[in-house]
């Protein structure tokens, strides 16, 4: 009974992914797209600011960035 | 001493063969390469300078990097990466050791392959120093859906690590790596994100970390500290150890919200969790505004960190060996810490100059502040008991203090 309310719900799930009709339309998406909205507008200097608190505290990763480099002790 | 990603480096030929994955990778892209629609990173190129100075700690250097499009499929980059350490910080000044001086050099290379609304990424990170190699090999994927509304993205990193350390030569008396010491360090990476247009105005972005370290996850340069037999009021010191594995989880929410007068309000929170018994949370709220017209770029942001202490973390164990895996990193202690930047940015060039679309110069600085709760300023215990300002240990005032982050760069987009 659960496998065929799940595979159900997938169904359901998966014809409503099918018919979402973008809400936010291309042409009203300016200010997004301006610069200052960018998560990342200067990866250089992002990825030294990710690396001064990785390097000195406990918690890592979900930064949005790859990761890698040293977390210096 | 540092510790990271990256794929052991056990010679030139270990370093051939990733170079030569990373190569197979871009073959195997362009080779299955139709017409391309979407948009890829805009070339750009970045000179920065870092400078960071706290806690006895200076490090400064040079970051390059520069990304450039080809045939409207391909975007490339490449990153040189310099830290330039002296170190006379509270574990060098506790061990008895006298200030260091040391270097790492990083590079990065990366391509970006756009298919349709398919982004692929294949990304190689090499790290040296003097007692620490690291390579990381790294692949994502990304894909537009729903009108693009939603982006979703996949990564993964594999990655080794050599650990070594220096020790000073007998007979000249110079520090050289010691030949009886190299360790290795694995680490895996799994990444999940989703970006979502919510409204004209908000962008959301959700992500989720899973990485696993196994190996050598030692400092081998630090030492817990243990109450001195026969004088309770002093510390002797040992060797760290730690457990050979760790995994981790950590799950983000950011958003992004512009303002109806042209600015843009951030904020974030992430929560981090791992097998060593540590639990954090990241807060961090921002804000940009442009002046007007003008080229100014001003922002002003607060990060607020917390987390606790590790399981195996003690400032002072009753005695040596007392448990399977001791350590008295501050890293691993209960902490916070409280960060505040500003920054300004001034565009020039708007109307482009030469081959360059437009540039800016940036300034950004921050302050930040530890507080440490369970880590001790063992320096206290360490003076002639006779001191006035003596604190046997374990009674010493808790550890804090603050740091000054300089970061100046510039950049043009061409």
């Amino acid at each position: 009974m659960k496998k065929r309310l799940a595979v159900l719900a997938s169904i359901l799930c998966l014809s409503a992914c099918g018919n979402i009709e973008p809400w936010v339309k291309p042409y009203e998406r300016e200010a997004l797209a301006d610069p200052i909205m960018s998560f990342d507008a200067n990866p250089v200097s992002t990825a030294y600011t990710h690396h001064v608190f990785e390097a000195r505290e406990g918690a890592r990763g979900a930064l949005g960035s790859a990761g890698g480099g040293c977390g210096c002790n | 001493m540092s510790a990271g990603y990256g794929r052991r480096a056990t010679g030139d030929g270990r370093k051939v063969l990733w170079l030569l994955l990373v190569l197979g990778c871009l073959v195997a892209f362009a080779a299955i390469a139709p017409a391309s629609a979407g948009v890829l990173p805009e070339d750009r190129a970045d000179v920065l300078y870092h400078r960071y100075d706290g806690g006895g700690v200076t490090i400064h250097g040079p970051s390059v990097l520069v990304r450039k499009k080809m045939a409207e499929k391909y975007s490339i980059s490449a990153n040189y990466y310099m830290d330039m350490v002296t170190s006379a910080s509270i574990d060098v000044e506790t061990s008895g050791a006298s200030e260091y001086k040391e270097e790492r050099t990083q590079y990065n290379v990366s391509l970006d392959y756009l298919r349709g609304k398919t982004t692929y990424n294949v990304n190689y990170t090499s790290s040296e120093e003097n007692d620490y190699e690291a390579q990381t090999f790294t692949f994502g994927i990304s894909q537009d859906l729903f009108g693009d509304l939603t982006t979703i993205s996949l990564g993964f990193s594999k990655g080794a690590d050599t650990v070594m350390r220096t020790t000073r030569d007998p007979t000249t008396g110079r520090r050289i790596v010691d030949p009886t010491f190299s360790e290795d360090v694995d680490r895996w990476s799994y990444r999940v994100g989703v970006s979502q247009i919510l409204t004209k105005s908000l962008i959301t972005t959700l992500g989720l970390e899973v990485i696993t370290d196994e190996g050598y996850l030692n400092n081998p340069y630090r030492s817990y500290r243990f109450v001195q037999p026969g004088d309770t009021r002093l510390f002797a010191l040992a060797t760290e150890i730690y457990p050979h594995t760790r995994t981790s989880n950590a799950v983000a929410l950011n958003a992004k919200y512009f303002l109806p007068y042209r600015a843009a309000l951030a904020g974030g929170y992430r929560f981090y969790t791992d097998t060593w018994g540590i639990k954090a949370n990241t807060f961090s709220i921002g804000y940009t505004h442009p002046l007007g017209s003008t080229p100014w770029l001003f922002e002003v942001s607060y990060r607020f960190y917390d987390q606790n202490n590790a399981d195996f973390y003690s400032d002072l164990f009753d005695r040596a060996n007392e448990q399977n895996f001791m350590a008295r990193d501050k890293e691993l202690s209960t902490f916070s810490s409280q960060t505040l930047r500003i920054g300004a940015s001034y565009e020039f060039a708007r109307n482009g100059w030469g081959f360059i679309k437009k540039a800016s110069a940036n300034v950004f600085y921050d302050r930040i502040e530890f507080d440490y709760e369970d880590y001790r300023d063992a320096r206290y215990s360490l003076l002639d008991s006779a001191d006035p300002a003596f604190r046997p240990a374990g009674s010493e005032p808790f550890y804090a203090f603050g740091a000054n982050v300089f970061q100046v760069f510039f950049s043009a987009w061409f």
